[in-house]
Parts: C-alpha cells; structure tokens; sequence
C-alpha cells in the first residue's frame, strides 16, 4: 500500500466551488445557462472521483498537500479506500438530485434558480472537501461551508421552513462550536492539527484531561450534526418543510458525512482501544442509537404526512449507522459503512419521491394515496423497491447491511442489540408496508365514478412526472437492488482495507 | 480551590460565557435573543482557543525589519506569541459572521410572514396559518 | 429612515470623514502579511465606511452609487480572484495555492496580497449586501 500524490482530490472540491461563484455572474444575464453549467460541473466531479477511484483501488491512497507545505504544517488532503467510497457516493448522488430539481424547483421555489444552484455546488463542494481533508481544521471549515449552505437550502422551502431553518442554524452552529472547542483542545495538548501527526502523537497523552475532554466535546458536536437521539430537534422540521430536492439531499449526503468523520476521528485518530476502554463512548453511543432505533420508527409509524414520516425513519436509521461504529468490530463497522451507502441512496430515492407525488398531484397525506399505482406506475414502483430495502428484504442492499450489523452484535456478543435491530425492522414495515398498501388499493366504488366524471374532460392518467424527475429516481431504485446484488463487491474493494488497525476483526 | 480557578482564569471565563449564551439559547422566548445567546455562546469558543497563544513576557508574532535586512539569523521562538491560534480563530470569526447573517435573514423572513418574533405567539399563528 | 431628517452636524462629520475610513480599510488590506491586519479586517472597514454614508445620506443614494447588484458582483468577484491564484498556481506546475512559483522578484509576498485583496473584495460586498437586505425591509 503505497501513498502517492495527485491533484484530483483538490480537483474534486475546486470545480464546484468556482462554478457556484461564476453562476451569480452568469445568471445575471442568461437565466437558462445556470442549470446547464451546474450539471456540468457535477459531472466534471464524478468523472474525477471515477478516476480517484479507480486509482485508489489499483495503487493506493493518495495523498496532496495544499500550497506545497508538507504536514504537520500545511494542510494535506488524504484519501483513502472509505473516502474515496463516500467522494463516489456524494457525486453521485447530488448529480442525480441535481438533474431532478430542474423541475421540481421550478414549482416549489420559483425564481430561485441562481441562488438555488449557487448554494448547492457550495454544498457539494463542501461536502467533497470533508471527506478529503486530513486536517482537523479543515474539517471544521468544510463542515460549515456544508452546514451554511444547507440552512439556507432549508429555507427555501413553503411558508414554516424558515422556522425550522432557523431551529436548525441555533442547534447545527451550537455542533460545530462543540467541534471547534474539541480541536482547540486537542491542539493545546498536542500542538498538531494534522490527523496522521495527532494520530501518533495522542496514544501518550491518553490520561490527560484535555484529550477527554476534547474527545467528548467532539462526540457531542458530532452527534448535533448527525442528528443521533436526543439531538435530533432540529431534524424533523428541516426535512418535512424543505423543498423536494432539498430534503433529498440533505438526507442523503450531510448526516452522512457527520457519521463518517465520527468513525474517521474515533477509528483513525484516536485508537479504538480508547473509545471501547479507556473512555467507554462506544457503550454510550451504542446504546443512544439503540434508543433512536426504537423511538425513530414509532414516531414515524403514527406520522400521516409523508415525508415528516420519512424524516423520523431517517432518525431510526442513522441509529443503526451509529450502533455500527459503536459496536465496534469490523462486522459491525461494515455493517455501518454499507448501511451509511445504501440508506443514501434509499432515503434520497424515497424523498424525490415524495417530491414527484407533490409535483404530479398535490397530495402530501398518506391517505390521499389511494389508487396512486394507476396514475404513477413507475414511481410507486420505484417506491416500493426502496421500501422494501428499508424493512431489510433480499436481494436489495438494505438486507446485507443489517446481516452485517446482527453479524457483528454477535461478534460482540450484545445480544440485546440483536433484538433492537430485529424489532426495529419489524417496526419499519409498520410504516413503509402501509404506505404502499394505499398506492396499490384499488380506490372505493364512489371515488372511482367521481374521478371518471373528471378524466372524461381528457385529463390524461398517465404519468406526468416529467423525464428530468422520473430517471433519477429509477437510477437510484436499480442502485438499490445492484448495491444488494454486488454488495460483496464494495465490502471487499472498499471496506475491508479501510477496517482501522485496532478493530477486532 | 479558588487557586484553581485562577490559576486556570481562561477556562473558568469561557465557561462562564459559554453558560450565560446556552441560558439565552433555552431560557428566552425571543428569537432574536437566541440569536444573540448563540453568538455569546461561540465568540466564548473563539476566545479560549485565542487565550491559549499567551505566554510569558512574549510580544506580537512579527518580525520587524526583515523586508530590508532580509531574515534574521536568530529567532528565539519563545518571545513570540504563537500566532496559529490567532489565525485560527480568524477563520472561525468569519465562519461565526456568516452563520449570523443567514439568521438574521431566516428572522427578517420569519417577522415578514408572521408578524412576531416571540415563540410562543410563532407558534399560534403558524398553527392557526399553516 | 424615510421620515427622520439627518441632522446636519451628521452629514458634514460623515462626509469628511468616509475618504479617511476608506483609506485606512485600504491600508489595512494592503499590509495583512506584515503586520496585524488582513484581507477580512480591511473588508469589514471598508464595508463600514458604505454603511457610514447610508447612515447620514439615506438608502437611494448609496444604493446609485454602490448597488446591490454591485454587491452581488463584487461578492463572486474576489472569491474568483483568490481561487484564480490558486489555479494559476496548478496552471504552472505546482501544487494548489503554492505561491512560490508565481512569476516576480517576492512570489509569497505577491501571491498573499492579491489573496487578501480577493478576500476584502468579496467581504465588502457580502457585508453590504448583507445590510442592504436588513435594511430594505419596511
């Protein structure tokens, strides 16, 4: 395993960051060329963590330095199997999202485009640089760039969603404070920002006050932005009242990228060894996310608007993310990993959903979808595959990933978790199995005649959800039964050379 | 026990601010005030991570001089204050400057459409609107 | 604003008084590597010194002078700025936002003043613009 150097990582973060700041130039002046060149630098992007990828999987992790200043004093980009899994999943996904909100930001936000593709080529650019950067600063000046621009996103949705932007900006700004208190700690003692550095400087100060301290701080501010139970205020009202395309992303990609830099810090920062003994976070984490498992999916079961259920499961799911860092193992840690990948596809999947149900009918309630597969057949279906990976069925992704998890309980032999994961699939098909139940119930006698009277003036039934909107959504759909079929794929490729040295395997 | 406290006089004052913004985050009804408790609340951060580039007897991190006579040949490092910190928290002052102009956006729209600030009359009138 | 008249002590302090404010953001800007000071410090003064000549002058005629689309412009401008250094950089071989390489007698020294120069630029802006929108709420 050989480290060498390439610009594509600095790549990666520079394209969409200039573009974001050409756009207001651009915008000015031709209205209809912002959405043309957004796409383009997203795809400029993927293109660039496609050829990361495949050079990280043949010769190994590369490495850059910013300015030409070696660490520990300049910053240093560093990316190996699992950052170069999450740069994949990221591009990916927020180029899918972004081809869908052509349309749907035209209904929800209108007139908003400039300011709308600005702020999320910020957002992927800020999300592309956290999972880059080796630097704890860095880290901390990423997960703002991110958390700004997903605030204001939020807010661009109907009427409450300031509200409960503003909710979130007092909760998400008292995270990343929490952040930057354990980073000022952390360099008080060590006098390095560097993680290879504080890597091997940190396993001789493991008694000191400062290093607990700050790696409790550090949890706390972290679990803030992921949203783990009881810091999850903020997350129910952000997604219910963000656009369509908003809620997709930012379900899709920020708490993510919040539990990644918990498992980057925990595993490859600080040696496991501390987090399981000599500071027992992970029984803590384990058993919050154990919690958040439960609560999560019976909250969402008695939601009747869509996507505020759907933000609740959301909760129930980083849950099992968390309670795969925390278990500990590397069963369980890739059992976390492959669930972080396949919920994001899940998840974003389910909103742009929710999203084409709003733009084609109007309907948010759940009991509204009655006969709902008539009129969409092919979103309905692209709602039930992701459905049925979220309850855990085969051959979709969602069912390997929770082997893993039960596998890596086992390992641990907390068989109490064994029951929490089990239940809580139970549990989620209480809310997803009764959505979908309503799209495939044939309508009632009357319902059928009134809606006859109506179709005969020539409103067509079939699927108005226009093409920018529908392939995204079966993209993801076929990515989630892939990722289930391949799944042995990305274990072996991506995660088992990224299982920190430590972990029992 | 008071020798400890000050002899540790950063850490007791960025606790004490720290405390004083969460109070006004939670205890107050106005969002503005929250606004203004979670700005205590991270200049408090700001401020202990700049109070641990003191030390002893040590002057400003520049050196005079050196733009004509080229570099000096000796610098005793520890008669300077350690400048990263301070370009650090720069940084993070900025990032503090940013978050409180998207709030004080989010309260503008927030007062345009609801007419309050208050919490509690927030919350009647978007149950009653929305 | 509209209906309170400024009194004419303001006016007159204000008006002599903006060139230096402006000046002195200037300097600050300009002298970030040597000494205290930097690109943000120099952008809020000279941010300041706009909302100074609003506070005497009233809105519209600030906003003639220095509109909001200027504002947004000047925002993308000095972002495009730092990041054009940093490609120009890459462009000549070397890593990104490496000043070393960078034609002139002292490249740090030039690659860091136009850096702090983009960051004032875009914080001037952003800052106003800001205090436009506070402001054009009735």
């Amino acid at each position: 395993m050989n480290i060498h150097q390439s610009a594509t990582p600095i790549l990666i973060v520079i394209v969409p960051l200039i573009t974001s700041f050409i756009l207001p130039l651009l915008g000015w002046r031709h209205r209809r060329l912002v959405f043309p060149v957004s796409v383009l630098a997203l795809l400029c992007s993927f293109g660039l963590s496609l050829v990361l990828a495949g050079r990280v999987l043949n010769v190994g992790p590369v490495e850059y330095f910013m300015g030409g200043w070696e660490p520990p004093w300049g910053i240093a980009f560093y990316v190996d199997h699992l950052a170069v899994l999450m740069l994949l999943l990221l591009t990916f996904v927020t180029l899918l999202v972004a081809i869908y909100s052509k349309k749907s930001i035209l209904k929800e936000a209108p007139d908003q485009e400039v300011p709308f593709y600005s702020l999320y080529l910020i957002l992927v650019s800020g999300l592309t640089g956290l999972v880059s950067t080796a630097d704890m600063f860095n880290l901390y000046v990423f997960l703002e760039i991110t958390s700004i621009s997903c605030y204001a996103l939020v807010s661009l949705g109907r009427g409450v969603a300031v509200v409960s932007a503003f909710r979130y900006v007092i909760l998400g700004t008292v995270g990343a404070a929490f952040y930057l208190l354990s980073v000022g700690y952390l360099y008080s003692v060590t006098g390095s920002l560097n993680m290879t550095d504080l890597a091997r400087i940190l396993p001789g100060l493991y008694e000191s006050n400062a290093v607990l301290v700050g790696f409790a701080f550090f949890v706390i501010g972290i679990s803030l932005k992921m949203a783990l139970f009881p810091m999850h205020a903020w997350l129910p009202g952000a997604y219910t009242n963000a656009p369509s395309a908003v809620s997709a992303l930012v379900a899709g990609t920020t708490t993510k990228v919040a539990a990644y830099v918990l498992a980057r810090v925990m595993f490859f920062v600080f040696e496991p060894s501390f987090s399981v003994e000599t500071f027992p976070v992970t029984t803590v984490l384990s058993w919050m996310a154990a919690v958040a498992m439960i609560l999560g999916s019976v909250m969402a079961i008695v939601q009747s608007d869509l996507k505020r259920m759907l933000a609740y499961s959301s909760i129930a799911q980083i849950g099992y993310i968390v309670l795969g860092i925390g278990l500990a193992n590397g069963m369980g840690f890739t059992g976390g990993i492959l669930h972080l990948v396949n919920h994001a596809f899940m998840k974003c999947c389910l909103f742009l959903v929710a999203g084409a149900i709003v733009y084609q009918t109007g309907r948010r309630e759940i009991h509204t979808f009655r006969n709902l597969s008539r009129k969409m057949p092919l979103t309905t279906a692209a709602f039930t595959i992701c459905a049925f990976g979220m309850i855990g069925l085969p051959p979709t992704g969602g069912f390997f990933s929770k082997v893993y998890l039960i596998l890596g309980a086992i390992d641990g032999e907390q068989w109490v978790f064994v029951g929490v994961i089990l239940v809580s699939s139970v549990l989620a098909i209480g809310y997803l199995a009764n959505v979908v139940r309503y799209m495939y119930l044939t309508a009632d006698e009357d319902e059928i005649a009134t809606e006859m009277t109506v179709s005969s003036h020539g409103e067509p039934d079939r699927e108005k959800v226009p093409l920018t909107m529908l392939v995204p959504m079966l993209i993801l759909a076929a990515g989630v039964i892939l990722l289930g079929l391949f799944n042995g794929v990305v274990v072996s490729q991506f995660i088992d050379p990224a299982i920190p040295i430590g972990l029992p395997r | 026990m008071l020798e400890f406290i000050i002899g540790h006089f950063n850490n007791a004052t960025y606790i004490m601010l720290m405390m004083i913004g969460f109070y006004a985050m939670i205890g107050k009804t106005n969002l503005v005030k929250k606004l203004v408790g979670m700005n205590i609340f991270q200049w408090s951060i700001i401020l202990f991570v700049v109070s641990l580039s003191a030390k002893r007897d040590a002057t400003i991190p520049i050196v005079f001089g050196s733009h004509s006579s080229g570099s000096p040949a000796h610098l005793d490092a520890s008669s300077y204050v350690n400048p990263l910190p301070h370009v650090l928290m720069l940084t993070a002052i900025v990032v503090g400057v940013a978050t409180t102009g998207v709030a004080l956006a989010l309260l503008l729209r927030i007062y345009r459409r609801y007419g309050t600030l208050e919490e509690d009359e927030l919350l009647k009138r978007i149950r009653s609107s929305g | 604003m509209k209906d309170v008249a400024p009194s004419i002590i303001l006016k007159v302090v204000c008006r002599r008084l903006v060139p230096f404010v402006q000046i002195f953001g200037l300097y600050v800007i300009m002298h970030g590597h040597s000494s205290p000071g930097g690109g943000f410090q120099g952008g809020v003064i000279l941010a300041s010194s706009v909302m100074l000549l609003v506070l005497c002058d009233g809105l519209e005629p600030v906003q003639r002078r220095f509109s909001v689309a200027m504002a947004t412009a000047a925002t993308s401008t000095g972002v495009l700025l730092y990041a054009g250094v940093g490609v120009l950089s890459l462009l000549l071989g070397a890593n990104y936002l490496d000043y070393g390489i960078l034609p002139g007698a002292e490249p740090r020294s030039l690659g860091m003043l136009v850096i702090e120069v983009g960051v004032g630029i875009t914080v001037t802006g952003a800052l106003v613009s800001i205090f436009y929108d506070l402001l054009g709420f009735e």
